[in-house]
């Protein structure tokens, strides 16, 4: 593969000017709703607050690649005090937790940083956080060209690991006859 | 599709352990929107006027706001209705926090329960699963506390639970239901659901709350959240500090407390300290402020940090929002923060209304200091001003000794120890105790609200006309140029009119119409807000909020596809004013009721008051003693409201 220049997205988080309404997790689960901003649930948002105010444990984390497994050996982290699990900042869709999956389907939800058309200046959710917990930072970086998985794809191969590819194929071929 | 609203409510009968999925009519929701107005809807047609507060027959309603888990920033109220144990009225008091838009993921716009569980339990609420749980582990846990333990033992870190503490399993009548941040304290609502064997209510849902026309609704709340920015970067000059900015006051950030230790009362209300305020008493409380205070925090998808987060040393942690900081420092007369930060962590695991509590107390040690309470009746308790101010808290709650008659508050504690105890529940209306504001001239607007409102706390009334008029006209100017919430253009002539001395100021400026006018715009915004459970730091309380008559029958319209204009929100709002004063008729409220407190003002007017009560009984087509005629309940659709009052003679034909 060839090395491409790309324009790299980033959210930064502040944890420390959360104030932890959620709202970025109201706007992400309207805007990916399907018609737009048609429904609301924060179930369904690609970024979630890991969130325990006793603790003062305010965490935004975004969804990012699916994983068909968990994995073994979490650590803990002590920050200022307050304990994390290496879960908490981790933004793998996966088994060992209901985050960042459709609540009915329990499909893997990703961010895709608020594409759209027209592309909107920033993700949602930046521009919901008014405290600035969350700020949006581009860059370009040289990174080796990749195939960008799209999210039907991500459906598919999480199906794939648990039903099978054969059992998937079937019922796609069956579904296909139906319509 | 029903949107905005999730179309169900959940019926639990606690005596019998039934639980019902109910499909609501959708005709109500255009009646009365939702929240508060469906609420009082529910009570008036469920509840007979003789039931006791704590009688099985009485309901507990838990509902949301109509907005409630859409993203209109700052919908997320929880309207809790009953009836008052102390005031015997109708009690509808609130709380932010995240606990009614999980209720709506899950599926449901209102709890109901009825009847009343024989062991403690708790209800936990998940989608369509609810369950009826052993709470016998959980008795006499903290508030707080126990929303931990039952995270815990779910297993579910974000179901979302509302808990009363010991003082509402004791039924002490300034029992709260605390949820994170929140809470709903006033009139004795934990008490009632404490008579209900309810320890807690857990919720997690995760389905849609769907909306009419996205595209419009969405447009309409990225201008309300532009709006908040440009408040928050503007602040309202010429006014104290508290009332520059958006929120409720921002007492969880501002440690300079100046306004408030020399203006309100210290005490049982009586006693103002001109010159408490100093240079080192200033630089102790910020220090203290900041050593507890972890973090400013939010209710549920609203930027305004009104919370905190509450550590002290040695203590649970706990959260705290406005004045309670101050209210028990203030009753006790003590002169330290720190005080005021610990009673208050205990008095939010026992779960009690911080604005009674306190004052129940003065009122009990201004009761022994003039021997009507006796030493016998403090037996055991310390000689400092902190010491017994924890130790009286502690009997009230256990309802132990004299705490038991202090713990149904000032009024009824004043009756039952006779003696003349009465005169020293001086700060009551309607048998609920006020904040502890004494000031000289009559504000007519002010009179109003006080005497008329239904939530019986000014707080919940008062609202986005200037509390007192600015001093030269060029503050006057400046502040109605931008003014776009008025509902009419006269309410700026009011204020360009209005001066603090002479023939144009307090008590005959502005005149009994116009403070009629006032106090309806003000009403009208705190209801409509209750219905759609907007909370009023975003609307209704502040100056220049982002929310106001001229965007709310838009957000109203497209978020339910309801049709829905300023006139029609209007008639929404008269029909639930004049619904929730039907209620309290029908339980006997009159025009006698409707007075503050006699020392409220030392100034008083009234020939002048009465005119007032007379124009603002008019305006909303009451008759002279305060009760809807039957003409006005028609004309609001409530004809059945209209026919019961007449059965019960309250409506007589000649009336009209």
């Amino acid at each position: 593969m060839s090395k491409i220049k790309k324009k790299v997205k980033t959210i930064k988080i502040d944890l420390d000017k959360c104030n932890g309404c959620r709202a970025c997790e109201v706007i992400c689960s309207a805007f990916h709703a399907k018609p737009k901003y048609g429904s609301n649930n924060p179930a369904r948002s690609r970024i979630r607050m890991i969130r325990d105010p006793i603790r003062d444990v305010y965490l935004p984390v975004y969804a990012g690649e699916y994983t068909k497994a968990e994995c073994a050996g979490r650590d803990k982290y002590v920050i200022d005090g307050k304990e994390y699990s290496e879960c908490d900042f981790c933004r793998a869709s996966c088994p060992s937790r209901d985050i960042f999956k459709e609540p009915d389907s329990g499909l893997p939800l990703k961010c895709d940083m608020c594409e759209d058309d027209p592309p909107q200046d920033k993700p949602l959710c930046v521009q919901w956080c008014l405290n600035d917990a969350l700020t949006y930072e581009e860059r370009e970086e040289e990174v080796e060209e990749e195939v960008k998985m799209q999210d039907v794809e991500i459906g598919v191969e999480s199906m794939v690991d648990k039903y099978g590819l054969q059992k998937v194929m079937d019922t796609v071929a069956r579904m296909t006859k139906k319509e | 599709m029903r949107y905005a609203e999730t179309g169900y409510n959940l019926e639990i009968d606690l005596t019998r352990g039934n639980i019902e999925r109910v499909e609501t009519d959708p005709k109500l929701t255009e009646l009365h929107l939702g929240g508060l107005g469906t609420n009082a809807k529910i009570l008036w047609d469920r509840v007979p006027p003789e039931t006791e507060p704590f009688s099985s027959d009485n309901l507990l309603i838990i509902g949301s706001g109509l907005l409630v888990g859409t993203p209109a920033p700052g919908a997320n109220r929880t309207i809790v209705s009953t009836y008052s144990p102390q005031t015997l009225l109708m009690g509808y008091s609130m709380m932010g926090g995240f606990f009614a838009p999980e209720l709506k993921y899950a599926g449901y716009d209102k709890v109901i329960f009825r009847g009343k569980s024989p062991n403690l339990v708790y209800v936990w609420i998940n989608n369509d699963k609810v369950e009826i749980r052993d709470a016998s582990h959980l008795h006499g846990k903290g508030a707080v506390e126990t929303q931990e333990l039952i995270r815990r033992e779910l297993k579910e870190p974000n179901a979302q639970v509302a808990a009363i503490g010991l003082a509402g399993e004791n039924r002490v009548y300034t029992a709260s239901i605390e949820q994170g941040r929140s809470s709903a304290s006033r009139l004795g609502i934990g008490a009632v659901m404490g008579s209900k064997g309810i320890k807690a209510i857990a919720v997690r849902g995760t389905k849609d709350i769907n909306l009419a026309r996205p595209a419009e609704f969405l447009e309409l709340c990225n201008d309300v959240l532009k709006y908040i920015k440009f408040r928050n970067e503007n602040p309202v000059p010429n006014v104290m500090t508290i009332l520059q900015g958006l929120g409720s006051p921002q007492e969880m950030l501002h440690t300079d407390e100046k306004w408030h230790t020399e203006n309100f009362m210290w005490g049982n209300a009586r006693t103002r300290r001109k010159d408490f305020w100093n240079k080192e008493i200033e630089k102790k409380w910020k220090e203290t402020q900041e050593t507890v205070r972890t973090r400013l925090i939010s209710c549920y998808n609203c930027p305004i940090k009104c919370g905190a987060i509450i550590s002290v040393a040695g203590l649970s942690t706990y959260m705290m929002k406005c004045f309670s900081k101050l209210t028990y420092a203030m009753a006790a007369f003590v002169d330290d923060l720190d005080f005021g930060f610990r009673i208050a962590q205990r008095a939010s695991e026992y779960g009690v209304d911080g604005f009674s509590t306190p004052q129940i107390m003065a009122f009990a040690f201004e009761l022994k200091e003039a021997g009507i309470l006796t030493d016998a009746d403090f037996a055991g308790c310390p000689p400092d001003n902190e010491g017994r101010f924890f130790w009286l808290l502690d009997r009230i709650v256990r309802r132990e000794g004299i705490g038991d008659v202090l713990a149904n508050g000032t009024h009824w504690a004043a009756q039952a120890i006779g003696k003349g105890a009465e005169a020293y529940a001086h700060n009551n209306i309607k048998k609920h105790e006020q904040l502890p504001l004494k000031l000289g001239m009559l504000n007519p607007v002010y009179f109003l609200m006080y005497a008329t409102g239904e939530k019986i706390n000014i707080t919940q009334i008062e609202g986005q006309f200037p509390q007192a008029p600015f001093m030269t006209m060029e503050e006057r100017e400046g502040f109605i140029k931008d003014w776009i919430q008025v509902p009419d253009e006269k309410f700026k002539q009011i204020v360009l009119d209005w001066e603090p001395r002479g023939e144009r100021s307090n008590p005959y400026y502005p005149t009994v119409d116009m403070s009629v006018d006032i106090v309806d715009w003000q009403e009208k915004m705190h209801y409509i807000d209750d219905a759609l459970g907007v909370c009023a730091g975003l609307s209704s309380f502040p100056l220049k909020p982002p929310y106001h008559m001229h965007n709310y029958p838009k957000l109203i319209s497209s978020a339910t596809g309801i049709g829905m204009d300023e006139a029609g929100l209007t008639q929404v709002y008269n029909r639930n004013r004049s619904l929730v004063r039907a209620i309290n008729v029908r339980r006997g409220l009159r025009r006698a009721d409707e007075k503050p407190p006699e020392d409220h003002w030392k100034k008083r007017f009234p020939e002048l008051e009465e005119n007032l009560l007379d124009a603002y009984y008019k305006f909303k087509g009451w008759n002279k003693d305060g009760i809807p005629t039957k003409e006005t309940l028609q004309k609001l659709g409530m004809d059945y409201v209209a026919e019961d009052l007449e059965q019960r003679g309250i409506i007589k034909n000649e009336q009209n």
